[in-house]
């Protein structure tokens, strides 16, 4: 059977929705820690819950950091989420500065403890959050979240998030505290997502969709 | 804004869904997938599942029916009952569980809510506090279902939980749990304002506009419901209706 998707394991967190969710899209998955099984892959899923150096740690132990920036400047589809998407970019602040995959440039940042007035919120942001279209960006055409209407809502599990350096790369906001935080991002086939379309019911399927086509 | 959380609860013994009133006098409902599936359908924000009689006979009978929940529910799935280790945790992750839920093994060892912190990370685990109103104007928690004292304060320990690495509480008033009577607001709201992590209440909803008031005076970040659902007294949809007509965010589901 050809395979649709690999989904890379590097020992961290639960690999079960992920993959199950791609399997009721219909796709044939492989989960594996096997940079040639990865690399052989048409589609590649870096997902992750939990702290980022040691997702990072996961992947340099198991030489995957290499695969997946391989990977990525092959052209074909690869999709970080949550944490994978947190990995794609170059640098974090949680718990002391490390560095990521740097293939889609921007820094890891705390989500501020208070809202645009000045209000304390709760922390991680839990929830259900509308993506909206971020600033200069008409249209999900052509990306992962083709045919979503803005405000359609997907599930959100973090405490920090990504601020891409080039404004270009931001595919997807949401708003939480009255500020704009990174829900997607971009770079050519590099697609990330802060939210889990694996959790997101039939929204998130169809962003699943999407990928697979 | 993120909006607030319509849960469904599915309170479980053995391989059958259950409600009790004050966590006791369990009655069967029925398939708990046959209604987590319904519930997920009406566009529930996520699932909850608790064993109620785990952490009596210290086991778990969640793992197939979680596992089977996880086959075509793709909304986070909290688990909780009976989990006393790092190890029991991971057992329930690995069925398919988002989140783990933990009260009587914390309130034994509270270390064990920073390891697991540690290892999935806060956001997997939630601190789940089964809370009864004292003469006092404050609240003890309980254990075992609200069957043992522990002596501890609430408020007190909702802190100390979210300082050793809870992500999240699950808040449950044992005075008004099954009674539909409402919910504790006051007691969600004193824990609601003492953290910086979302509190889901639990306990209490037998209207529509039970869900309104502990999110307006009660500080509420997500609610569960059960009995209101179970016995089909409302839907979702309806009560995300109620929600939006009150001016309370809640998600948009198409």
């Amino acid at each position: 059977m050809t395979v649709d998707v690999a989904i890379i394991d590097y020992g961290i967190g639960n690999l079960f929705s992920v993959r199950r969710s791609f399997e009721h899209c219909g796709a044939s998955v492989v989960v594996s820690d096997d940079p040639e099984v990865l690399l052989a892959a048409p589609r590649l899923v870096l997902p992750g819950v939990g702290a980022f150096a040691d997702g990072m740690r996961g992947l340099i132990e198991r030489g995957l950091d290499k695969a997946v920036v391989e990977f990525a400047g092959s052209g074909k589809p690869l999709l970080g989420i949550c944490l994978g998407m947190q990995m794609l970019a170059s640098v974090s602040e949680e718990f002391g500065e490390h560095k990521g995959l740097d293939i889609i440039p921007g820094r890891v940042a705390p989500i501020p403890k208070t809202t645009l007035e000045g209000k304390p919120h709760k922390i991680p942001h839990i929830g259900w959050s509308g993506l909206l279209l971020p600033d200069g960006l008409s249209s999900w055409q052509g990306t992962v979240l083709e045919e979503l209407a803005s405000g359609d809502a997907v599930y959100l599990v973090h405490s920090y998030a990504v601020q891409p350096a080039d404004e270009a790369h931001r595919l997807a906001d949401c708003d939480y505290g009255g500020r704009r935080i990174s829900a997607a991002i971009r770079k050519g086939n590099v697609h990330g997502l802060q939210f889990h379309p694996e959790k997101s019911g039939s929204i998130g399927l169809h962003i699943i969709r999407n990928f697979l086509s | 804004m993120s909006g607030v959380r319509l849960i469904a609860r599915l309170d479980i013994k053995g391989s059958n869904l259950i409600k009790g009133i004050h966590l006791e006098g369990l009655r069967v409902i029925g398939d708990p997938q046959e209604f987590a599936r319904r519930y997920y359908e009406q566009g529930a924000d996520e699932l909850i599942y608790m064993d109620t009689v785990a952490s009596l006979y210290g086991r778990n009978s969640l793992h197939e029916i979680v596992r089977k929940a996880a086959q075509d529910i793709f909304v986070p799935l909290t688990v909780g009952g009976g989990v006393r280790s790092v190890d029991d945790a991971r057992e329930i992750l690995r069925a398919g569980a988002d989140k783990v839920a933990v009260n009587t093994a914390a309130v034994q060892r509270p270390e064990l809510i920073r390891e697991m912190a540690h290892v999935f990370g806060s956001q997997c685990m939630v601190l789940s506090i089964e809370a009864k109103r004292q003469a006092s104007g404050h609240w003890e928690v309980y254990t075992d279902n609200g069957r043992e004292r522990t002596g501890l304060d609430v408020v007190e320990w909702a802190r100390r939980g979210v300082e050793l690495g809870a992500g999240e509480i699950l808040l449950t008033s044992v005075d008004q749990e099954g009674t539909r009577k409402g919910f504790d607001c006051e007691l969600v709201r004193a824990v609601s304002d003492a953290v910086s992590v979302p509190v889901i209440a639990s306990g209490g909803m037998g209207d529509p506009t039970d869900m309104v008031a502990v999110v307006r005076e009660g500080h509420a970040d997500a609610v569960a419901m059960a009995d209101i659902l179970h016995y089909n007294r409302s839907t979702i949809p309806d009560i995300r209706e109620t929600a939006r007509m009150s001016g309370i965010e809640v998600r948009q589901v198409a």
